[in-house]
This record gives structure tokens, C-alpha cells and sequence, in this order.
């Protein structure tokens, strides 16, 4: 053991933070699709539909990821259901995103002013064409910088699947360190390359709340 | 059906009673509006003039009463809501155009989704009402880029793409600056020597008294006082008085 830096390290580190771009998409993905039925189903004209998905987001928002993950991987291994670490990992990221991204965008539906729904509604349109033609492709424009900003903290909590064994960027940055006794080094580069991750999304998120505003409901009129 | 002796209204309240809470917004509210008439309802702030309004298009559900539209019982639950408000046009205060779509798509969206006519007949359909309210230049603009009076005509032009059988006008220029009021006016008039049945809440008392054939005055929630345009001249109830006694009548 021992030993210092070299390029098989860093292919090494590459690797992992390969994964750690794949288990965001999965995040982003899967917890898209369950967040968007989350937001339709938190304003849904059925009450009970309501709160359960108040209850999910509620349950979701508090409790700590890291639990999630834990539950996922060995509770799940307790009551005999073996998951491999990236389907546990997956699958507690897709329920920890769709929580926060169907609150973002509950909020986002929400706040398409309401004329706008009364208008819809006085033209005949069906409620799901109310929402699919009037009212999301106005929520759309006002979720986009939230939702991207958003990412940048998914990026971040794949770090936490390093504890169930998934070998992401953090968990290649353990293993490594491991066998060259060097954290200082390792862990820097781990940050850095954490940080250019994540810099150009908040660099995105910023502009694209700068260039909010137009095309959008004159506030003064809603 | 004695239609013919007495012709059915296309609109009619009878007893409408509504409250928001403890407040009693209506309270036994009754009037009638045949075909191709002209009804401005005035009142107050408050006295109830846009909740009834309201009622017709079912934006707001009833307590109490009957209300018949077009020959559907609008007050009771399993009204067809779609059926309803393809017969009835309304425009509101502040207009409500879809800011994401451009004008021409804002009046093709419904008798695309709800009537499933062919793009190329809504289009043509958007430039005849476009042309109705003098804007045909402005078919591919986005709300934004048009002036309030513009937007309300736009707003006008795409209620009327759904032929309804009724137009609603919430105080529909209460939102322009006067100079602006008067191309949208203009364009109500017009529709009004068309023959279209209208009902308006309206606080412009000189347009009232120039092209309703009658009047509804709102107090508390009643009507208080009805009757041709004449009444805003003439007014019998000391209320009416003092109410267009107030300034409101400029012509």
C-alpha cells in the first residue's frame, strides 16, 4: 500500500464521478416523473388524493436522505428483499427528489395567476386542457430556474449513496485515500470536481432567473 | 313550449340568493335578458353586481334560486359546465389573455380543443373576429406586446371565436385609462347593433344609458331599482339618486 497519485487514481476517480453524473439522471429522472404526479396530485380536486400526497412530502421532507438510504438498502435486506446498491440507491433518491421537486412544482402551478384557470374555464376548456395548454406551459417558464437549481443539490446527495457500497465519486474518493493515506490531496481533487459539477448549473440557475419576467403574466394585471 | 306567445329568456335569475361566509352577497336577486338584448348592471362597490355576474357563467355557485341560461338549470349540481360556457362568452377585467400564446393562438385554442374545428378554418375564423374588433394586424403579436384596450379587444375577439349565444362583460374597461376605454366601448357597441344578447356590469353610466335597453341597479343585494335607460335620467328611489347623483352620470 502506499504509494503515490497516479493516472490509474484518477481513471479511477473518473469512473466514479461518472457515476455520480449517472445516479444524478436517475435522480433527476425518476423523481421528475413521480414529482410531476406528485404536483398533480397536490392539487388534485380530490381531497384524499391531496393528502396523500401532502403526507408523502411531509414524511419525505423530514426525514435525512441518508436514512432513506439506509432503509432502502439494509431494511429492505431485513425483510429479505436483496437490492443491489444502484437500485437502492435509485430508488431512495427518486423518492427523496420527487418530494422536493413536487413541491417546487405544486408551487409553480400554483402561482400561474388565477385568471388565468377562470379564463380557460370560460372558454369551454376541459380541465385537462386547462392544464396542459393554459396553465403548465406557463408553470413551466416559472419552475425552470428553481428545478435547475435543484439539481445542483441532487448532485451532491449522490454523494450520501456511498454508504450503502454504490462506488460513485465519493466512495472512489474513499478507496483511493484508502490506499494511498493521502486525504488532503484526494479529497480536494473529490471537491473540485464536485464544484465543476455543480458551478455550471448554478451559473445556468442564475441566468435563467435573470431572464425571468418577460413573456410572463404582467404582474400588475394578475 | 309557448315560446311563441312569450319568448323563453336566454338568460333568467329568480330568487338567486349567495353568501360568502356571513355575507350575504346576494339576496333574492331576479331579472330576465331575451335575445338580443342589451342589460348593464350598475351599482356600488360591493352591491353585489359582478358576484351575479358571476352566477351566470356558474364562476360561482348559488346558495339559493334558479338560474336558467340558454335553457339549463344552472344552479343545480349536474350541470354541464363545458355545454354552458360554450353558449356564454365572458370577458373580464383584466382581460386574461394566455401570455405564452400569440393572439391569433389565444382565439384558435378553444374552438381547436373544445369545438375540434381544422387549423386552417380557426385561423381564418381568428381573422374574421380579429377584424370585428379592429386588430387583424396584430394576429401573430404576443399580449404582452399590445396596450390594455388592445388586449381587452383581443380578449372580446376570443370569446366571440366560440359564437356564444351571450357575452358576459365584467367591468370590462375598468382596467383602462379613459383614453383607452373608448376603442373597447366602441367595439361593445358594434356588437350590440349586431344583435348580440349581452349583459355588463358596468360603471361607465353615460355607455349604460346610450346602449342598454335596461338596467339593473344593485344595492346590498337586491335589485333595487330596474327599468329602461331612461331610470339613470329619471331615477325613482332615493338610492339611484344619490347614486348617479355622485358623478357617476358623465356622458
Amino acid at each position: 500500500m502506499g504509494g503515490h497519485l497516479n493516472i490509474n487514481h484518477l481513471l479511477f476517480l473518473g469512473h466514479g464521478a461518472l457515476w455520480t453524473i449517472g445516479l444524478s439522471l436517475i435522480a433527476l429522472v425518476g423523481g421528475a416523473a413521480v414529482g410531476f404526479v406528485i404536483a398533480l396530485a397536490r392539487i388534485s380536486p380530490l381531497k384524499s388524493v391531496r393528502l396523500l400526497s401532502a403526507a408523502y412530502v411531509q414524511i419525505v421532507q423530514g426525514t435525512p436522505l441518508l436514512v432513506i438510504l439506509f432503509l432502502g438498502y439494509f431494511g429492505l435486506a431485513a425483510i429479505g428483499l436483496q437490492t443491489s446498491p444502484l437500485v437502492a440507491a435509485g430508488a431512495s433518491l427518486t423518492i427523496y427528489v420527487a418530494a422536493y421537486l413536487g413541491e417546487i412544482w405544486r408551487g409553480s402551478i400554483q402561482s400561474v395567476p388565477k385568471p388565468q384557470w377562470e379564463a380557460a374555464e370560460g372558454l369551454a376548456l376541459s380541465r385537462t386542457q386547462r392544464m396542459m395548454k393554459v396553465i403548465l406551459p406557463q408553470a413551466v417558464r416559472i419552475a425552470t430556474p428553481p428545478t435547475v437549481g435543484f439539481m445542483v443539490q441532487i448532485i451532491k446527495n449522490t454523494s450520501l449513496a456511498s454508504v450503502v457500497g454504490f462506488v460513485e465519486l465519493m466512495r472512489s474518493g474513499q478507496i483511493v485515500n484508502n490506499s494511498l493515506f493521502e486525504p488532503f490531496v484526494v479529497y480536494a481533487i473529490i471537491a473540485a470536481v464536485y464544484f465543476a459539477m455543480c458551478y455550471p448549473l448554478s451559473l445556468f440557475s442564475q441566468k435563467l432567473e435573470r431572464r425571468m419576467g418577460r413573456g410572463s403574466v404582467n404582474p400588475a394585471l394578475a | 313550449m309557448q315560446q311563441t306567445a312569450s319568448p323563453t329568456p336566454i338568460v333568467s335569475l329568480r330568487d338567486v340568493q349567495k353568501s360568502f361566509g356571513s355575507l350575504k352577497v346576494l339576496d333574492g336577486v331576479s331579472f330576465a335578458v331575451e335575445r338580443g338584448e342589451v342589460l348593464a348592471i350598475i351599482g356600488r362597490s360591493g352591491s353585489g353586481k359582478s358576484t351575479a355576474l358571476r352566477c351566470i357563467d356558474r364562476f360561482e355557485k348559488v346558495d339559493g334560486g334558479e338560474i336558467i341560461v340558454c335553457g339549463r338549470r344552472v344552479d343545480l349540481p349536474d350541470i354541464d359546465l363545458r355545454a354552458l360556457r360554450q353558449d356564454v362568452g365572458i370577458v373580464f377585467q383584466s382581460y386574461n389573455l394566455f401570455p405564452h400564446l400569440t393572439i391569433e393562438q389565444n382565439i384558435t385554442l378553444a374552438p381547436c380543443s373544445v369545438k375540434r374545428m381544422g387549423l386552417s378554418e380557426a385561423k381564418a375564423l381568428a381573422r374574421k373576429v380579429l377584424a370585428q374588433v379592429g386588430l387583424e394586424e396584430k394576429v401573430h403579436a404576443y399580449p404582452e406586446q399590445l396596450s390594455g384596450g388592445q388586449q381587452q379587444r383581443a380578449a372580446i375577439a376570443r370569446s366571440l371565436a366560440m359564437q356564444p349565444k351571450v357575452m358576459l362583460f365584467d367591468e370590462v374597461t375598468s382596467a383602462l385609462d379613459p383614453e383607452l376605454t373608448g376603442e373597447v366601448l366602441k367595439v361593445i357597441e358594434q356588437l350590440a347593433a349586431d344583435g348580440m344578447t349581452m349583459v355588463m356590469v358596468t360603471h361607465e353610466m353615460g355607455f349604460a344609458r346610450s346602449i342598454a335597453d335596461r338596467i339593473v341597479f344593485m344595492h346590498r343585494g337586491k335589485v333595487h331599482e330596474t327599468g329602461p335607460a331612461s331610470i339613470l335620467t329619471a331615477p325613482t328611489t332615493p338610492e339611484l339618486v344619490q347614486f348617479v347623483g355622485t358623478g357617476n352620470l358623465k356622458s
